[in-house]
């Protein structure tokens, strides 16, 4: 019957070429969206946990309250036996020392004053030591617009809009001035190794990046650090494994009413995460439920249409004694054939365009210039696995409802008005 | 019983002097054409308490020049004043850097101070009228209570209320407000000794009521009043020598 049923789907294009289409773009969009949202909220999340939140991050409890002021008054000291504990408790985390500060970013002129000056938001991380993945999860390499690198204390690599903006470059010397851990006045002359463009509105405007050792000098940080961050070595974040180390970890400190005791935040916990990471998690069944009820009603429209017009054929086959449950199940086999051949054609689809987006991505530069949001400025999609059989739902749920909704009306026909109709 | 009130009101309006006349007073003992002291600046933080030297020349309201003597980390640091500019010169980088905006209103080396507070000290019958409100005992001293408001748009704070030493003229205890009328800052001044034919404070604790730890003593060890300062040393050229 399968065979029947798809010869007169593939002779009558007028009973299939309607629903198959809706059906195609459907899927298409379905698909296509699936991935390029879950790929930005993605994106986001990685972003926030690659360049401030980590996994998991570990704040004394006053730093952490008072986190959007970077107070490194408020730091962890012993940083590095912390970091021995925390290597052998949580072996599957590797653990980085973070310090983040302000500071003005000072150009000499001729005479050495003050040629020009502009607010800087620093980050300082492990830059120079071999192997370390850092570099990697910062995206630096290709980040880089001008110059190199850093390979020895007392370089800095420079927001390349901040560069341009006061006519400097690699091998261009800048002062840092800012405070200590202590409060203190402290300056530094850094050599501009290179610049970077991270895409991000936010690191664009004013970023400048140095070693972890250059900055406990310079902000009178020995062994301390303001955040250590910690990542997941398979570099994935799952929400349960960060949740019940920073349970384990901060049950060790329950009873220490120190206010510079250590804490452990998951990522979910920071920059407000916690809502996308549940979107991403929720995104492929909103898209699903949006473009089932969305198809479904053009689809049962699309029925009702073929309906009425294969009115005739229906009566017919009723006159010559088909059972009108017999045609009812044709035609719901014929919409699963349909939905079939819509779903297939659209997923493909969706993915070639999911595959684009994923490689080139769509430019918002232009728009997210004053974001304060630390969001990518190019969005990109992500094929995930489900992607491949994401669209089969809608395809296929939403042309059997819609059939479902419009082949009511053959229990409508009456056997006695028949002939009469078909005199007609 | 009402008549009891206004003769209260009247009488205490007889007692206190006029603000103005006061303030001047205290001017007198404040202010001067020009001093050079050498201080020292304790600054207890939340972890830690750091003690700082340093030797400052001003001349008026318009001019001073501070060089920090210890610690290590700070020492040779200097800042110059002139007029509404303020220069810091570093000695490890060997950078002058020309401090402005916001910035001024930061922490000079993480104590209660600002650079603002540093560079402000104008007259302050110049930038605030002055109403006395009462009297209040401040240790075993009489003091009046004086509550300023700002005549000038760049005043540092907005309203300011002083104690007031009846005897000496100097102030004893102060309170800075912020425009919405929040506390900014409380300071004590302590330790006052005639010097030079004045009353001078020479310990003064700052705290910044925005800030965690237990404020920054400043204690002046030596101070001269109207000496012949060289005219280079509020150039320039000076912060690198």
């Amino acid at each position: 019957m399968i065979r029947f049923l798809l010869k007169g789907i593939l002779r009558d294009r007028n009973r299939s070429m309607l629903p198959v289409i809706v059906v195609i773009i459907g899927v298409f969009l379905t698909v296509m969206l699936s991935c390029w949202i879950t790929g930005i909220m993605g994106d986001i999340v990685d972003m926030n946990a690659n360049f401030t939140t980590g996994h998991v991050k570990i704040m004394t409890r006053t730093y952490a309250k008072n986190s959007d002021l970077i107070p490194n008054d408020l730091a962890l000291m012993n940083v590095s036996e912390l970091i021995n504990q925390l290597d052998s408790k949580y072996p599957s985390m590797e653990w980085v020392e973070r310090i983040r500060f302000g500071g003005l970013i000072d150009i000499a002129g001729e005479n050495g004053e003050t040629r020009a000056q502009g607010p800087a938001a620093g980050q300082a991380f492990d830059l120079l030591s071999t192997g370390s993945k850092e570099l990697e999860r910062m995206n630096i390499k290709k980040s880089i617009v001008s110059g190199r690198i850093p390979d020895k204390q007392g370089e800095i690599l420079i927001s390349h809009d901040f560069a341009e903006r006061f006519g400097i470059g690699p091998g261009d010397e800048v002062t840092l001035f800012s405070s200590t851990m202590y409060g203190s006045m402290t300056f530094k002359n850094f050599k501009i190794a290179g610049t970077v463009r991270f895409g991000v509105a936010l690191l664009d405007k004013g970023a400048i990046l140095i070693d972890i050792t250059d900055a406990q000098q310079v902000f009178d940080m020995e062994d301390a650090a303001g955040e250590i961050l910690g990542y997941s070595k398979g570099n994935r974040y799952n929400d349960e494994e960060a949740g019940t180390i920073a349970s384990s970890f901060n049950a060790g400190y329950a009873s220490d009413k120190d206010e510079f005791a250590p804490q452990m935040v998951t990522l979910r916990n920071q920059n407000s995460l916690a809502s996308y990471i549940d979107l991403i998690d929720k995104m492929s069944g909103i898209m699903v439920t949006v473009f089932v009820l969305a198809m479904s009603i053009v689809l049962w429209n699309t029925g009702l249409l073929g309906g009425l017009r294969r009115y005739n054929e229906f009566g017919l086959r009723l006159a010559m004694g088909e059972e009108k449950k017999h045609i009812y199940k044709t035609l719901i086999y014929e919409s699963v054939l349909i939905g079939t051949i819509g779903s297939v054609v659209g997923t493909v689809f969706g993915l070639l365009a999911a595959y684009a987006l994923q490689k080139h991505g769509l430019d918002f530069s232009s728009a997210m210039k004053n974001s304060s949001m630390m969001t990518p400025a190019v969005f990109r999609a992500v094929v995930t696995p489900g992607a491949f059989y994401i669209g089969f739902i809608p395809g296929l749920f939403s042309m059997v409802l819609g059939n479902a909704l419009s082949g009511i009306g053959i229990y409508k026909r009456k056997t006695a008005q028949l002939f009469k109709e078909l005199e007609v | 019983m009402m008549k009891l009130l206004i003769i209260c009101i009247v009488t205490a309006g007889l007692i206190y002097p006029d603000a103005k006349t006061i303030l001047g007073k205290v001017d007198q003992n404040m202010s001067s054409k020009n001093r050079v002291f050498e201080s020292m600046m304790i600054i207890n933080g939340i972890r830690s308490k750091r003690t700082l030297t340093s030797k400052t020349y001003s001349e008026g309201d318009k001019r001073s020049f501070t060089e920090f003597l210890s610690p290590a980390r700070e020492q040779g640091t200097k800042m110059l004043k002139v007029e509404g500019q303020l220069w810091i010169y570093s000695p490890s980088t060997d950078r002058t850097i020309q401090i402005s905006g916001h910035l001024l209103r930061q922490s000079v080396m993480g104590s209660d101070l600002s650079y603002e507070d540093m560079m402000d000290d104008r007259k302050l019958t110049d930038v605030y009228n002055a109403a006395v409100t009462g009297e209040e005992k401040i240790g075993d001293r009489n003091t009046w209570v004086l509550e300023l408001k700002a005549k000038v748009t760049d005043a540092a704070y907005e309203s300011r209320k002083i104690w007031i030493d009846e005897e000496r003229y100097v102030p004893l205890r102060e309170e800075l407000f912020a425009k919405s009328g929040q506390l900014l800052k409380r300071t004590d001044l302590k330790d006052v000794v005639m010097t030079e034919g004045r009353w001078f404070p020479t310990t003064i604790i700052y705290k910044d009521m925005l800030k965690q730890g237990d404020g920054t003593e400043f204690r002046i060890s030596s101070i001269k009043f109207n000496q012949d300062i060289p005219e280079y040393i509020f150039t320039k050229a000076a912060l690198k020598q």
